[in-house]
């Protein structure tokens, strides 16, 4: 049995989730679009945060909600005009994207509903059940290179951060 | 009420019915970027989710999220600076005017 107070974060933030993620596509200013997304990623961080992965969700609040989104300001703000907005959507694109998402959210609740689950356990159930994560272990996983710990993947993020700090520069810069 | 795996995964169903809906729709080159983080997002959703409440021992669905996170950071700076390269050759990130090549 979960508490009420779960219940009722859970809820504003799934409601969130789904308003703001339809009006992140839907919206015809692009500027509103960056913004609802920014509300979509908040949401997503209050449910790592209920889930118990309190790291997790301050890497979200701060990599995606600070970092990703203002590149995104910055680049719409340098490709458009204030008040543009984009034109009215053709008919046969619109129902192209409506069968297309329509089929796939089928699919997926159909897989959901009827695969059956290992355990059918409550948020409360799991939460005592697991282990409390901390940043000593988070330190470990990354540094060490035994069974579970991902030494190298992390060096090769730090390389791949390197090579997408040269390659924006060389893209981007002026010739 | 309890609130099982199934409560969690819908809200992420729905972004990435949205995400694909977005991308398909879009004309925009940002916007269709926005759209795929979208998706990007529901599928880290979900890896944090079944690490919950199918592994509660473990921690490796979050480990996977923060790499995805990383790689996210990187896509889209990349992305950006081709959308704004584009914009400079050809004066408008809209993909029905990006059709040709450099000949």
């Amino acid at each position: 049995m979960d508490s009420v107070g779960n219940i009722i974060v859970y809820f504003i933030a799934a409601i969130a989730i789904a308003v703001f993620s339809v009006l992140t596509v839907t919206s015809r200013r692009i500027l509103r679009s960056a913004t609802y997304l920014l509300f979509v990623l908040l949401s997503t961080a209050v449910i790592y945060f209920q889930l118990g992965y309190q790291f997790l969700g301050a890497v979200q609040i701060a990599v995606y909600a600070g970092g990703i989104m203002v590149l995104f300001v910055f680049a719409i703000v340098l490709t458009h005009k204030p008040n543009d907005r984009s034109g009215v959507l053709d008919t046969h694109r619109r129902i192209v994207g409506l069968v297309a998402s329509g089929l796939g959210t089928v699919l997926l609740l159909f897989a959901l509903f009827y695969m059956p689950l290992p355990h059918d356990a409550s948020l409360a159930e799991c939460l005592t059940s697991g282990r409390e994560i901390t940043m000593q272990q988070i330190g470990e996983a990354f540094t060490g290179s035994g069974r579970l710990q991902y030494l190298l993947p992390f060096e090769a993020i730090s390389v791949l951060l390197l090579a997408c700090i040269i390659g924006g520069v060389t893209i981007a810069r002026k010739r | 009420m309890d609130l099982s795996i199934l409560w969690y995964l819908v809200p992420s169903v729905i972004m990435t019915a949205c995400g694909v809906y977005g991308f398909i729709t879009r004309k925009n080159l940002i916007a269709m970027l926005v759209s795929l983080e979208l998706i990007l997002n529901s599928a880290d959703l979900n890896f944090v989710i079944f690490n919950r409440f199918l592994f509660p021992g473990s921690m490796e669905g979050m480990v996977f999220t923060l790499f995805a996170v990383a790689l996210a950071a990187a896509e889209t700076a990349i992305a950006i600076a081709i959308i704004i390269n584009i914009y400079r050759s050809v004066g408008d990130s809209d993909i029905h005017k990006v059709n040709k090549m450099k000949f």
